[in-house]
């Protein structure tokens, strides 16, 4: 029997093992999926849970719902990949023996990378908003919250989901307006880019957002260290900024895991062909999502745009033909803006997020780069596509490769 | 694009100012470039560039980080070297392409 190892059964690896179950023949093939963890969040819920609006109930399901029938799960931690010979150790010393293999491992966050910022003021005034525990933090301290000066630092580049902070901060706009103490709090947007976004069509109108909503950006900001009892971040050009409470986006690194086998870059993400999605390293492994280095957003939406692309050229591999599916780096990203509105943004590798209507040319429903109610109703409804088809594999309307129709060149 | 002229050398330039085509850089371009900017470039500096176009070259994704394990510089020095945007300024005056790490 040939062995087919996924690596992480986050989205990407979830996604995996429900595709490849229903293509691969269950006489000739065993695929395997392993994990550390048994239960499976819905990471984009998190920004919502600080504002209230969900609870940590809402955005957590056991991973054994998700994995079809005939795959065999181990719920361990990875020890480290031997490529060389084709076999992963787990903890405790079991081995996995491959013939292909997915590395769906992810990226975390690492707090513990910048100088002070798991000091002692770590979830009583600094909060992250991108673990179940940070997020549940931030809703207990924002309840008692009467005003003072909030900022939201970005850490490092790449991050996983690049728009959450800028939708942190419209939610929390909306949030202190509601409470009615809007005029207390200051919020300030701090990021090591040169403006709110990095692509320039998308920067100035979320820039332009940021602004009307009184949110004042503080860009070119690398930060170095907080200073814990100044109350402060400092950046490496010594700019300092103030703060009451900090939100933060801590550095992102692919597993340690990785790393221990040689196999990352210095953030620990795995380099990989950003067209065929293959391991750089070795023809036999293929990276998806978060895990890999390829230039394009960190974000479940990535993962299941390039999902397509690998299983055809995983099947191309398998079979000795070449791998002529080329994956063009879409991503597809709903912001919540506060105020029951939301705006949309559709980008590859080339084309930077542009004006227009999404999915269908000149219809939509959706606005690209458009503040509107519809698109927050697309974000409240995707929870329910994501846990019930996303996950499962199961086919959306939405192509691989994006597309120009219905966009906008300016 | 536009075409601009340094040390008596014309240059293919993106919208942002980055080469279009590395293979147009000479030291003298980059001192040149620098010196509009204010800059003038140390022998340091130059060690800079040069690490930058060697990683680029070999297709690695940069970023402030990676220079600042380079041993060359660390993270502090290299804000020194190029202030207010390092790996935005030494990359121009590397003549390599705007790093894409930002996505």
């Amino acid at each position: 029997m040939k062995k087919l190892l996924i690596l992480g059964a986050g989205t990407a690896g979830t996604m995996m093992a429900n595709k490849l179950h229903k293509v691969f023949d269950k006489e000739e093939w065993q695929i395997t999926i392993v994990d550390q963890y048994k239960t499976h969040y819905y990471q984009p819920g998190f920004l919502f849970i600080p504002f209230n609006i969900y609870n940590k109930q809402d955005v957590i399901k056991p991973k054994s719902n998700f994995f079809p029938p005939g795959v065999k799960v181990i719920y361990s931690v990875i020890d480290k990949i031997v490529g060389e010979e084709n076999k992963v150790l787990l903890e405790g010393g079991q081995v996995l023996q491959y013939d292909y293999m997915i590395i769906a491992t992810g990226t975390e966050t690492r707090p513990d990378e910048t100088p002070g910022l798991k000091g002692k003021l770590w979830y009583k005034e600094i909060f992250d908003f991108y673990t179940i525990e940070g997020a549940c933090a931030l809703q207990r301290y924002f309840k008692n919250f009467t005003g003072g000066k909030l900022v939201m630092v970005i850490s490092e580049i790449p991050y996983k989901c690049p728009v959450a902070p800028i939708e942190f901060v419209c939610l929390a706009e909306a949030y202190f307006t509601k409470k009615g103490i809007r005029d207390k709090v200051d919020i300030t947007y701090v990021t090591p880019m040169s403006g709110a976004f990095t692509k320039p069509v998308a920067s100035k109108m979320l820039g332009d957002l940021l602004e009307e909503k009184n949110i004042h950006v503080e860009s070119d900001f690398y930060m170095e260290r907080v200073d814990n009892d100044k109350k402060t971040i400092v950046a490496y050009d010594e700019r300092e900024i103030e703060f009451d409470v900090l939100t933060v986006v801590p550095v992102n690194m692919g597993s340690e895991m990785i790393e221990r086998s040689g196999l990352g870059d210095d953030l620990n993400f795995i380099p990989t062909d950003k067209h065929t999605l293959q391991s750089d390293k070795f023809k036999n492994v293929f990276v998806l999502g978060d895990a890999s280095n390829i230039p394009t957003s960190k974000a479940g939406s990535v993962a299941h745009f390039a999902a397509e692309i690998l299983m055809d050229n995983l099947m191309s591999a398998i079979e000795a033909r070449p791998l002529l599916a080329k994956f063009d780096g879409h991503a597809n990203c709903y912001i919540e803006t506060g105020y029951g509105k939301g705006a949309l943004i559709d980008f590859n590798y080339d084309t930077e997020p542009l004006p227009g209507t999404f999915p269908l040319p000149g219809i939509g429903p959706f606005g690209l780069l458009k503040n509107t109610k519809i698109n927050h109703y697309g974000k409240v409804m995707f929870r329910w596509i994501y846990w019930h088809i996303l996950l499962k594999g199961k086919e959306m309307p939405i192509e691989a490769d994006m597309t120009m129709a219905g966009k906008k060149r300016i | 694009m536009s075409e601009k002229t340094f040390a008596g050398k014309i240059v293919n330039l993106s919208d942002e100012g980055y080469f279009e085509d590395s293979s147009q850089w000479s030291r003298e371009i980059a001192a040149e470039m620098a010196k509009e900017d204010g800059l003038e470039l140390t022998e340091k500096h130059f060690e800079v560039l040069e690490y930058l176009r060697k990683e680029a070259a070999t297709g690695a994704a940069l970023s402030i980080r990676k220079v600042g394990k380079s041993g060359i510089v660390d993270i502090k020095g290299l804000y020194v070297l190029f202030p207010g945007g390092p790996l935005k300024f030494s990359s121009k005056y590397a003549g390599i392409a705007k790093p894409s790490s930002c996505v």
